[in-house]
């Protein structure tokens, strides 16, 4: 019998049927419709202190049963950053947010929350309540909280700085007076956005037996347990997290966002079922949103395009709390370094509290941002050299066998110079360019490259964790259970994969618990970082062959025959010398468990800790028409390629890369989040007003992979879930200075920008 | 859930005037595409509704003896770009109105919904502007008609008194015979999206079309509410078809509109769209007219 590989194959995804019939549970499917359902109320003013709370005329509204306000709750602030927790206190995260405040941070903040009895009751009470406020100024961009006289967001951070940090390679002021070099310089910026998941933010709490369940739609539910505990003072054990199908994530959920208060409003009712459910609305302002990223990038180069000195400096608008805080941009400035490596480097990176909403993780965790950072940068040099930019990176960037001294990453193959190769193969880029770039007339093609750099998981700045559990039925199917979760990446489908291929049963007999309930299922960090495959590969491979070793065991006892000259294969035990099928898993199962001599229920459960990493890199390609006077971009070609290793399952791979393509348009050409500046409040956080693109603003959208199999990997594989997004909007922008000559340096190149800029270069 | 104080739905026409007349504080619900994501905001928290989504005789586009085309309120954008009176005599406003948000709200969106809300962003109001249409109101006094100029008093804010509800939508004849026409909505992606600045234009060329007769050109966001670029109209009336016409034309927009500055669009970038659209627009009606472009 013929071992038959399932790694690697196009498998439907295992939860397909059930999501496009709509039979997949959600929270709000799963909670009890006598749930109490709680509306969050929120500051008016974008920075200042609450008063008072009139809560007098809210209270007499039929079917409000209770309004909690910041006076009210527990002095215990909290840290809501989804990443895996640390026993030195050192690097644990900034606890400086309560489950409501007094002290508001932004127009948005939490400040009361009323429980009713239905939704209308809920909504018109929030709208009795009066607040009044201490008002102080506020600032919405770094460049205004770090002066002198800006106001402190949270007293104890001078500047209004969260954290500083630097890298320093060699000798920048000493390396740039080497004659004959050439300076070149710029401003970046970019926007920001939100995640816009489909399913907008809901949970819900009861107690049990003294202790809290909390149905959530996250990332990351042992995380949001720990936290639970921790923001009510209550020990972990006696939380109990439980996570159902998930409407996506992209990072807003891989932070704990309003289980806490939704946890503390079930107890001061005694325990009683309360749903909280944000409105679209709330989801761009009072979840998380992804950090606004400025830098200013100096570099001096030979005029062959030899870096010799860089020097940058990055800051990251984090808003008003904390949340994933300075980790997103430290990642950015890591990559900066490795990028195109160069031995005189200066670095600095500043995480700026704000009063914009709360920044936290987003698809790509600053690498987007400093990709468009970088890219820009880039090309911006390949134009003052006269290098064609795609020669221009070929030359300079990170070379086959570089390791980072930090991550031991090693980039075992030419992984850049191989993407761009089969790129520029799908989008003719270098003919294109030169044919492009000295166009005149209203409407001008443009092609444009970027590369961006990404690493897997979240090793050795945390902890890499995963546990596996798989209990054998008699039929001879498992049931496969991960603390890693299913967000609508299709996790679960890679991984049964992975458990069929290493245990030799067929893919149909791996059940996997798509749930994650803490009581129940083992411990992993959750959906981030795009770690899952990588990290939950090693756990799996590791049980799986401790199950099969476990199986192989009991099948010498029934069979008698030599366990080397057994495997299992199919869900088959079969003797390798003659291929003879010597029982079925099923039979050896039901005769196990049945057995009067020796009853056994076959399970095997581990933990893998994995301390490497693995460098994840690719490129987009993008053919842009501007249209001049209408102050227009449209995309008519993009390609993506990706280095992820080998694919597990190709055809889910590809719908990773399209939806990351998406987000990457949108990032390019249109998302921006947008403030009043007389009051700071968000202007446009809806989907009409916050222009997310849609099928109609997309061309085709190619996806292709070079397969170079990760040798750290239990499967060969590594990230592709964050990378898809990192080089977009810069391959868009170079399009675009190909097209036009003008270079844009924020993000996005929508018209009003495109309009300023034009303008600026006497275009129109 | 909605919060809804009430709801009365109407039987006829009379019934639904009889209800507007009892429950003065009563919104007036079609297709609900705009009354209802208001009341969720929390803007109509708490009205009472009268719906008129039943009224059949309110749906459907027709032509009167006199050859005017009337198009009753309840039309679905989706009906109105499907219809077979409407491709052969007033094509535009089909395409205009197949701009509106995404197929799920051009099936429930009605155009009398669309222009009773009284926004200058709405897609059929620049068109219905262009071609000089006329509103048909029910009340306690029966029925009367007005300018579809007229019927446009503010922002938000159209020509219905107290228990009055639009009934349909009329076209002229002479509006429309002989006449071509193009709308571009400039909004910020090609679908669910409002217009950051509407442009719809109509021409009637001379009979060697060499001249433009006539031409029509109307706006949504270039001010509070939709208007007519006359100044635009003015210069271009007469005038042979050629391209220093089409930018003098273009150019003339600006005595026309008063688009202002919001975060949505600077008034300098409103301006410049509005030149860009006028002439683009311009040139297609002429193209659609039979007359000959250079390009």
């Amino acid at each position: 019998m013929e071992k038959e590989h399932i790694v690697g194959k196009s498998i439907n995804r295992v939860d397909a049927i059930e999501k496009v019939t709509g039979r997949a549970k959600y929270v709000d499917d799963i909670t009890d419709k006598d749930a109490y359902v709680v509306k969050i109320v929120h500051s008016t003013i974008a920075h200042g202190y609450v008063k008072s709370i009139d809560i007098s005329e809210a209270e007499k509204v039929e079917g409000v049963v209770k309004v909690v306000t910041c006076f009210d709750v527990p002095d215990l602030p909290f840290g809501t950053a989804g990443h895996p927790y640390s026993t030195d206190p050192a690097h644990q995260d900034v606890c400086d947010r309560k489950l409501l405040n007094t002290h508001v941070r932004y127009y948005g903040d939490d400040i009361a929350a009323v429980v009713a009895e239905d939704e209308v009751a809920a909504a018109q009470a929030a709208r009795l309540i009066t607040v009044e406020y201490e008002e102080l100024p506020f600032v919405l961009d770094v460049e205004d909280a770090l002066k002198e006289d800006a106001p402190l967001i949270h007293e104890e951070y001078e500047h209004n700085i969260l954290k500083h940090t630097s890298i320093n390679k060699g000798n920048y002021e000493e390396a740039r007076k080497e004659p004959g070099l050439i300076k070149v310089e710029g401003w970046y910026e970019t926007p920001t956005v939100q995640h816009c998941h489909i399913e907008n933010f809901i949970c819900s709490a009861y107690m049990e037996k003294g202790r809290m369940v909390v149905t959530s739609s996250t990332q990351i539910p042992h995380i949001v347990r720990r936290v639970v505990g921790q923001a009510l003072g209550i020990p972990w054990g006696k939380v109990r997290v439980i996570k159902p199908y998930i409407g996506g994530g992209f990072g807003n959920k891989q932070d704990v966002l309003y289980e806490p208060l939704c946890a503390y409003l079930s107890m001061v009712l005694g325990g009683r079922l309360v749903k909280l459910e944000n409105s679209r609305e709330e989801t761009f302002v009072s979840n998380r949103v992804r950090h606004a990223f400025k830098a200013h990038i100096t570099s001096y180069v030979r005029k062959d395009g030899t870096f010799v000195a860089r020097k940058m400096d990055l800051y990251s608008n984090q808003g008003g709390y904390a949340s994933h805080g300075h980790s997103v941009v430290a990642k950015a400035l890591g990559a900066f370094p490795q990028l195109y490596p160069c031995d005189n480097v200066e670095g600095d990176a500043y995480t700026v509290y704000t009063n914009r909403p709360v920044a936290g993780a987003m698809r790509g965790y600053g690498i987007p941002q400093s990709m468009f950072l970088y890219e820009s940068h880039a090309d911006d040099i390949a134009k003052v050299l006269g290098m064609n930019p795609y020669e221009f990176r070929f030359k300079t960037l990170m070379p086959k066998g570089y390791t980072d001294a930090f991550s031991k990453n090693c980039n075992y193959e030419d992984t850049f110079r191989q993407v761009m190769e089969k790129g520029n193969a799908y989008i003719h880029y270098l003919d294109k360019y030169e044919k492009y770039k000295n166009q005149t007339g209203d409407i001008r093609r443009g092609v444009g490259l970027s590369v961006f750099w990404y690493n897997t998981g979240v090793w050795p700045i945390s902890l890499e964790s995963s546990s596996c559990r798989m209990v054998l039925n008699q039929d001879g199917s498992i049931q496969l259970q991960l603390g890693e979760t299913e967000i609508g990446q299709g996790a679960d489908t890679a991984f049964s994969q992975m458990a069929a291929e290493t245990l030799g049963i067929p893919f149909e007999d791996v059940h996997i618990v798509s749930t994650q309930d803490t009581d129940l299922t083992p411990f992993g960090t959750g959906a981030y970082a795009s770690r899952q495959t990588y990290i939950a590969g090693f756990v799996i491979h590791q049980t799986a062959s401790l199950m099969k070793e476990h199986i192989l065991n009991v099948a010498v006892e029934l069979t008698r025959q030599m366990k080397d000259n057994m495997d299992l294969i199919n869900g088959n035990i079969v003797r390798v010398t003659d291929g003879k099928v010597l029982m079925s898993l099923g039979e050896l199962a039901t005769e196990r468990l049945y057995s009067l001599q020796k009853s056994e229920h076959i399970t095997a459960e581990s933990t893998y800790q994995i301390k490497n990493n693995a460098y994840s890199f690719g490129c987009t390609f993008a053919e842009v028409e501007v249209d001049i006077p209408a102050c227009k971009v449209e995309v008519k070609d993009i390609i993506n390629v990706h280095d992820c290793g080998r694919l597990i399952n190709p055809k889910l791979a590809q719908a990773q890369v399209h939806g990351g393509m998406s987000m990457g348009i949108g990032y390019g050409l249109t998302e921006k989040l947008m403030f009043d500046e007389r009051t700071g409040k968000a202007l446009n956080n809806n989907l009409l007003d916050y222009k997310l693109s849609t099928m109609m603003d997309h061309p085709h959208l190619e996806g292709q992979f070079i397969e170079n199999y990760e040798p750290t990997s239990a499967y060969g594989t590594k990230s592709l879930g964050e990378p898809p997004a990192c080089s977009v909007a810069p391959a868009i922008r170079n399009a675009v200075l190909n097209a036009t000559g003008v270079a844009v340096n924020e993000l996005p190149l929508n018209p009003h920008i495109l309009f300023k800029r034009f303008k600026e270069e006497g275009l129109i | 859930m909605y919060d809804i104080k009430a709801l009365y739905e109407a039987e006829s026409v009379s019934h639904a005037v009889q209800l507007l007349v009892e429950h003065k504080d009563a919104d007036i619900i079609a297709g609900g595409s705009d009354v209802l994501v208001q009341m969720r905001e929390g803007r109509r928290a708490g009205k009472e509704l009268v719906s008129i989504y039943g009224l059949d005789e309110l749906r459907g586009v027709s032509m009167e003896d006199d050859g005017t085309i009337r198009i009753g309120s309840l039309t679905s954008f989706s009906h109105i770009t499907k219809d077979p009176i409407i491709q052969k005599y007033i094509n535009v406003l089909g395409e205009a109105v197949d701009m509106v948000g995404g197929p799920q709200i051009r099936n429930i969106g009605t155009i009398g919904g669309n222009t009773c809300n009284g926004v200058t962003s709405a897609d059929s109001a620049s068109t219905l502007h262009a071609w000089d249409a006329i509103v048909e109101i029910a009340g306690p006094e029966g029925i009367r008609r007005e300018s579809i100029h007229d019927f446009y008093i503010k922002a938000k804010k159209v020509d219905l008194r107290p228990g009055e509800l639009q009934v349909a939508i009329l076209i002229p004849k002479e509006s429309y015979e002989g006449y071509y026409g193009n709308y571009i909505k400039y909004a910020m992606r090609n679908a669910m999206d409002i217009a950051t600045l509407g442009c719809s234009v109509n021409v009637k060329l001379s009979q060697d079309k060499a001249v433009i007769e006539d031409v029509r050109i109307a706006y949504g966001v270039a001010g509070p509410v939709p208007l007519r670029a006359t100044h635009a109209e003015e210069t271009g009336r007469g005038k042979a078809v050629c391209e220093e016409t089409f930018e003098q034309v273009a150019a003339a927009v600006l005595q026309d509109i008063a688009p202002r500055d919001s975060w949505r669009a600077s008034k300098a970038f409103r301006e410049h769209i509005a030149q860009v659209l006028c002439k683009r627009a311009l040139k297609e009606s002429v193209r659609l007219a039979g007359g000959a472009i250079n390009e």
